[in-house]
């Protein structure tokens, strides 16, 4: 990063250790500057969170932003959790844990549900030959097209038909169907050499069999990848879950946020709000964190 | 361990047509070599044996169970693959183990056996490895190991030296001769490599456009070819041919390159004046001679002990010459013999191979050659 402008900058043939001393230095620190302000620019919001879960109503309520933290940090938490906040809009609190809980489940269903019927569509798609392949296989790719907010008023439709809205089905269920998890398994698929299919013909293994001790096991990188993006791909669902549930057990933490802010007269409790928002960021910072090596080795890595 | 038989199997893909009627009986313990160049179908014919391809026609019998409609599980093979095709995410101990547990075997003989062939393989020390961590003659062992576990009926080998350098190829094909001979198992190798071939194979089958031009002992092929194709691949480099008709009587050769040659291994039993093509390697030439063809040379490639001499002669036939000692300046005009003994005669419409009438009763086949139900 640093070395390369450095070797640009010089004509070739300059000794590049006689050079690098003195330019290194001022350019470095450009460098730098711009990436602690970059980190400023996307840590301050969270800062601010932070500190403003720590306050009392009042304080954010006079339209303060405190920089240091208060003493309410325990109280806040602990009545965001248990109780909740807000509803001034709608008479309803909604504790965290509730939310949180919601939230989590859904998320991990949808991405548990993405990934177990993309790895076995992709498979039938790449190891079998039936009539049509070709065509379900477009089918599938054709609805990459269709984002959920475009067919969100059909689907909501086939929902109440089948008497799924407020129901925990009704709000993981639509959301499984994914063609781009579909898409990157077949082309993992693809790259499976043909002998190692045959081999394990030559061995006497099954499709299941092939499946589960081949297929599986060699996607395990990808499918942690795919984890990691379909887990906060759920977990930040907001418009279905919205759309599809006014039972208020069933709230998820990101409707169940912009919910406890007031509308009109009514005063938002900040500091309750402000607590409920960072409880909802630790589950996707927990899955990236713990997932990180395995999310950068299958972007990164092709094994084979 | 046991026989194969192949009797007439058609491969068509389409409208293309791949084997055209395939014949081929292996008898117990033998080793057969299948060559020739790529495309020639000799892996298409590997692969229905497997029963990894389907053939339009015919049928695979095995230790005299017919399995042309079976799945490859159920014929009892294994097959040495030209990229190993090792599961990547298993230790070597599972790739060599995973076909006998899906075969439900107990536990300790698992152990026991892929401990058994580990040990003959010298693969002792890397049974906890992944594939990744092999070198490419490990991997190719590992492939092997996999194979001999599972105690098979018959060992189909596909090209699996083709990804090794020169010089661990050399060596592992003298394993798996040793091997082959030891464990005794019957097995077909496809190979493009005529030497891989020669050194490997009890015989051969050599393969051309979806025919079987020769199935024969490597000797056999080298020194007797049934045809002019069999003649130009066999052998490097490859042998000469010169245009030629027969003098009536059937008893020399007019070359059209001037002069005749007597056959001295008994007359061809061919109309007088019929066309033939007269085939020569290149070690078997000799220089000077009473009757000396003339022969321009053009160009010389020294090889270390021999030189290879490519030249011309007067009717425009290019002719290769294999020379030890000092070899002759291009340009200069080199004077050289064709020893009737080592002619090898071919009829120019078919290119078959015509033996003199002497030659063709004394041709005694070796007893293992005798079994060959498809030798033409």
């Amino acid at each position: 990063m640093m070395r390369a402008p450095a070797a640009l900058d010089t004509p070739a043939p300059v000794p590049e250790a006689a050079a690098e001393p003195r330019r290194l230095l001022p350019q470095g620190t450009i460098v730098h500057a711009f990436l602690i302000l970059g980190v400023l620019v996307f840590a301050l919001p969270i800062y601010i969170t932070l500190i403003g879960s720590t306050h009392d109503a009042s304080t954010i309520g006079r339209g303060e932003v405190p920089l240091l933290p208060g003493a309410h940090m325990l109280d806040n938490y602990a009545s965001a959790w248990s109780e909740g906040g807000g509803g001034a809009r709608t008479g309803f609190r909604v504790p965290v844990e509730t939310m949180l809980f919601n939230s989590l489940a859904m998320a991990v269903l949808i991405a548990v549900g993405k990934i177990a019927i993309s790895l076995t569509s992709a498979y039938a798609v790449v190891f079998f030959a039936f009539p049509g392949r070709m065509l379900f296989f477009w089918l599938i790719f054709i609805t990459l097209m269709l984002p959920v907010e475009v067919r969100i008023m059909p689907t909501f439709a086939v929902m109440v038909n089948l008497g799924m809205v407020n129901t925990f089905g009704g709000l993981v269920i639509p959301l499984i169907a994914s063609a781009t998890a579909t898409l990157l398994f077949r082309q993992f698929f693809l790259t499976i050499p043909d002998e190692l299919v045959e081999a394990a013909k030559m061995d006497g293994a099954g499709p299941l069999r092939f499946f589960k001790d081949v297929v599986v096991p060699l996607s395990m990188t990808n499918v942690a990848a795919l984890f990691v993006i379909l887990f906060i791909y759920g977990y930040n669902q907001y418009l279905w879950p919205l759309l599809m549930v006014s039972d208020r057990s069933l709230e998820t933490i990101v409707v169940g946020i912009t919910k406890m802010i007031g509308s009109g007269d009514a005063q938002s409790p900040w500091h309750v709000i402000m607590a409920t928002t960072v409880m909802a960021l630790i589950p996707p910072v927990a899955v990236v964190i713990l997932m990180q090596r395995w999310f950068v080795k299958g972007l990164v890595e092709s094994e084979k | 361990m046991a026989t194969l038989t192949v009797e007439g199997v058609r491969k068509e893909f389409g409208a293309t047509k791949v084997l055209h009627g395939i014949d081929l009986a292996v008898a117990e313990g033998e080793m057969i070599v299948i060559v020739g160049a790529s495309g020639c179908g000799k892996s298409t014919l590997l692969r229905i044996v497997a029963g990894l391809e389907t053939a339009t026609a015919g049928r695979i019998v095995i230790g005299g169970a017919d399995v042309t409609r079976r799945e490859p599980k159920d014929r009892d093979i294994a097959m040495v693959f030209q990229n190993y095709a090792l599961y990547p995410h298993m230790s070597v101990f599972d790739n060599m183990a995973y076909g006998l547990k899906i075969r439900g075997l107990p536990k300790a003989e698992i152990t026991v056996r892929v401990q058994q062939a580990a040990d003959l393989l010298g693969l002792g020390a890397l049974l906890a490895r992944r594939p990744r961590q092999l070198s490419g003659g490990q991997r190719q062992r590992v492939a092997m190991g996999r194979a001999i576990v599972r105690e098979p009926k018959l060992f189909l080998f596909d090209e699996p030296l083709s990804n090794l350098d020169a010089k661990l190829r050399v060596a592992m094909r003298a394993e798996i001769k040793r091997l082959q001979r030891r464990l005794g198992v019957t097995s077909l190798y496809v190979t493009h490599d005529q030497v891989e071939a020669m050194t490997l194979g009890d015989r051969l089958v050599v393969m051309h456009e979806g025919r079987a031009e020769q199935v024969a002992s490597p000797m056999e092929v080298w020194s007797r070819p049934a045809n002019t194709f069999v003649a130009g691949f066999i052998g490097a480099p490859a042998m000469n041919f010169l245009a030629a008709t027969l003098a009536p009587g059937g008893e020399l050769a007019s070359l059209k390159a001037g002069g005749s040659i007597a056959f001295i291994d008994g007359r061809r039993p061919l109309p007088d004046g019929t066309a033939l093509i007269l085939g020569i390697r290149p070690e078997h030439v000799t220089v000077g001679g009473e009757a000396a063809l003339p022969l321009k040379v053009d160009l010389v490639e020294p090889l270390g002990a021999e030189s290879l001499v490519h030249g011309a002669l007067p009717s425009g036939e290019e002719l290769t010459v294999r020379l030890s000692g000092t070899s002759p300046f291009p340009g200069t005009i080199l004077p050289v013999t064709i020893p009737p003994m080592l002619l090898h005669v071919f009829e120019a419409g078919t290119g078959r191979r015509v033996d003199g009438l002497y030659e063709g009763r004394r041709a005694a086949q070796p007893a293992s050659v005798a079994k060959a139900a498809a030798d033409r």
